[in-house]
């Protein structure tokens, strides 16, 4: 049954920010109805385990229904963020195009 | 809404665009009410560097581009009683309150009154040992081995307020909390007080909103097709407009490019927070689970709703310590097997320094950031359609000969390595770490004072 699967820049646009090695990735529904498909869709697994080449500690989840947003919290996921990684984006700031590459259930 | 106060941001970051305060000035002017204009321009490694360069001259060690960001909007702002709050002071507050009294001099501001906010400064050695007793276990061990290069505490927006209530039209920071430039003005303005925690949080917000410049204006936002931005080239930066009930509105001057609607504020507004029940600030904790966000058209969006909590205990302090130097070299190889010459490349930078550095390799063109550090992660395989990819070579270490090794290496690669690898480029640079310390506020003792000329002699 993959032929709902969608990636999820369809429906959503996300903004990643950083302190230290840890992330912070917002998603955010284009339309209010698709919200919900995001709240199913998003678990902390699933996005932890679209991260898992970077080792993320946690994944957490937070639910802001009158922005019909998702606001996750992943820790060391930026080997040591802007002071120590050796990445040429240190910040991670290139992360939120990574996540809305996920492909979901859109239906 | 009645009496409006109008916060406008001409800066996000140290090397933010330039150019950008003058059609913001011009708006509050066209607006006529009381306003005034911030600049954040202090992201959180850039204080360290300033307190290098500090060490290298007692003069410098703040905001490098402070005098083309201030000299363009100064005399309009003085002579419309629109104050400047900035912490373009970074390491040596004094020094850019000095470069600021030489602007107004030049421009025959007559007693342009300068304040400086004091405080936040806790690299001294009588700062030691308190510093030390507030660090976890495996930093004070860090903070051991290593040289301390400037430690600071984030002040919040008393004193801020303090000095404009007492006249100031200028106020120069070092490190505050971010949204304090905006919370500051606004407490100073609405005069209420400090333990309105509903105020203070909604304040913060605007300060949040705010505080990285164009990123709420459609900067950090385009994605053609998706979310397309008009005039991005000439993106206007923002101004809220605030309430004394904590409504916020987010605009920007109508001369500008750029676009403020829904999706841009509500990507801003979870910028870099985590818990959105605590966003934790010096002066209050603000939670914006109730907060809504309202689309007025025309470049025009409310923010409602926002609640705040009692201010914490602790005042978060960063502490910045030689980390070491990082090396990187880059080196192109384009055409047919690009990508096999590259990674042939590679393997001999891994097989030559391998043992001694941990090294990241990128194959820019196939894989250039979402790999971790280890390498691991999506790569597009190029199956012959690439035909171009920069190698890039990057690790860190405390002995500064052993991290050029990295330059040496790729430069090497032009005789020694594949064929054809033009462009090389080598950078070798210290490099910085920064550890977390929560203070308690009894140890903090914040002020403000007017400049005078002796503070630079």
């Amino acid at each position: 049954m993959k032929n709902h699967l969608t990636p999820l820049y369809q429906i959503a646009h996300a903004r990643t920010g950083d302190k230290g090695s840890r992330s912070n990735i917002s998603v955010i529904a284009y339309r209010k109805e698709d919200f919900p498909i995001l709240q199913r869709e998003l678990t902390e697994e699933k996005v932890k385990a679209h991260f898992g080449f970077r080792n993320p500690s946690a994944v957490k989840r937070y639910d802001l229904v009158n922005l019909q947003a998702l606001n996750f919290v992943i820790d060391d996921l930026l080997d040591g963020g802007v002071n120590l990684s050796l990445n040429l984006d240190s910040h991670g700031k290139s992360l939120s195009y990574w996540l809305l590459s996920m492909e979901i259930d859109a239906k | 809404m009645s009496d409006i106060y109008r916060v406008a941001c001409a800066a996000g970051f140290s090397g933010d665009r330039l150019g950008v305060a003058k059609p913001l000035v011009n708006a509050l002017l066209q607006h006529g009410g009381p306003a005034c204009l911030i600049f954040e321009s202090l992201a959180e490694r850039t204080l360290a560097l300033a307190q290098l360069e500090r060490r290298q001259n007692d003069q410098l060690g703040y905001e490098p581009l402070l005098e083309e960001m201030v000299e363009p909007i100064l005399f309009d702002c003085v002579q419309a009683g629109i104050p400047i709050v900035g912490n373009f002071g970074a390491a040596n507050p004094f020094a850019a309150a000095a470069v600021i009294a030489r602007l107004a001099k030049e421009k025959n501001i007559p007693e342009l009154k300068i304040a400086v906010v004091l405080g936040d400064d806790i690299s001294g050695s009588s700062y030691r040992k308190m510093i030390e007793a507030h660090l976890a276990k495996p930093d004070q061990e860090l903070l051991a081995q290593s040289q301390l290069v400037s430690a600071n505490v984030y002040l919040g927006a008393k004193e801020i307020a303090d000095a404009l209530t007492a006249g100031a039209q200028v106020v120069v920071t070092g490190r505050v909390a971010d949204p304090a430039l905006t919370v500051g003005p606004l407490m100073a303005h609405f005069k209420k007080s400090w333990e309105d925690w509903d105020f203070l949080a909604s304040a913060t917000m605007a300060g949040h909103l705010l505080e990285c410049g164009a990123q709420v204006t459609g900067g950090y936002f385009a994605d053609p097709g998706y979310k397309d931005v008009p005039n991005l080239s000439n993106v206007g930066f923002p101004i809220v407009e605030f309430d004394s009930q904590g409504n916020i509105c987010v605009t920007k001057p109508d001369s500008t490019g750029g676009v403020v609607n829904r999706l841009t504020v509500t990507e801003q507004l979870l910028y870099e927070l985590h818990d959105p029940a605590s966003y934790l600030t010096p002066d209050v904790v603000a939670d914006i689970t109730q907060a809504a966000v309202c689309d007025l058209g025309g470049n025009r969006v409310e923010l409602t709703g926002v609640t705040g909590h009692p201010k914490p205990d602790s005042l978060k302090a960063n502490i910045c310590i030689d980390g070491g130097w990082l090396a990187e070299a880059e080196i192109s190889y384009a055409g047919h097997h690009a990508l096999e010459r590259a990674q042939l490349a590679a393997q001999i930078i891994r097989d030559r320094i391998g043992k001694d550095l941990a090294l990241r390799i990128d194959f820019i063109g196939s894989s250039s950031v979402f790999a971790s550090d280890s390498g691991e992660g999506p790569t597009i395989n190029p199956s012959k359609s690439f035909e171009d990819i920069r190698l890039r070579v990057a690790a860190a270490h405390q002995d500064r000969q052993l991290a050029m090794r990295v330059c040496r290496e790729v430069t090497a690669l032009y005789t020694c390595g594949p064929a054809g690898g033009g462009g090389v480029r080598t950078s070798l640079k210290p490099r910085l770490n920064t550890l977390v310390a929560f203070i308690p506020r009894a140890e903090i003792k914040p002020s403000y004072v007017f400049y005078k000329e002796e503070h630079s002699k």
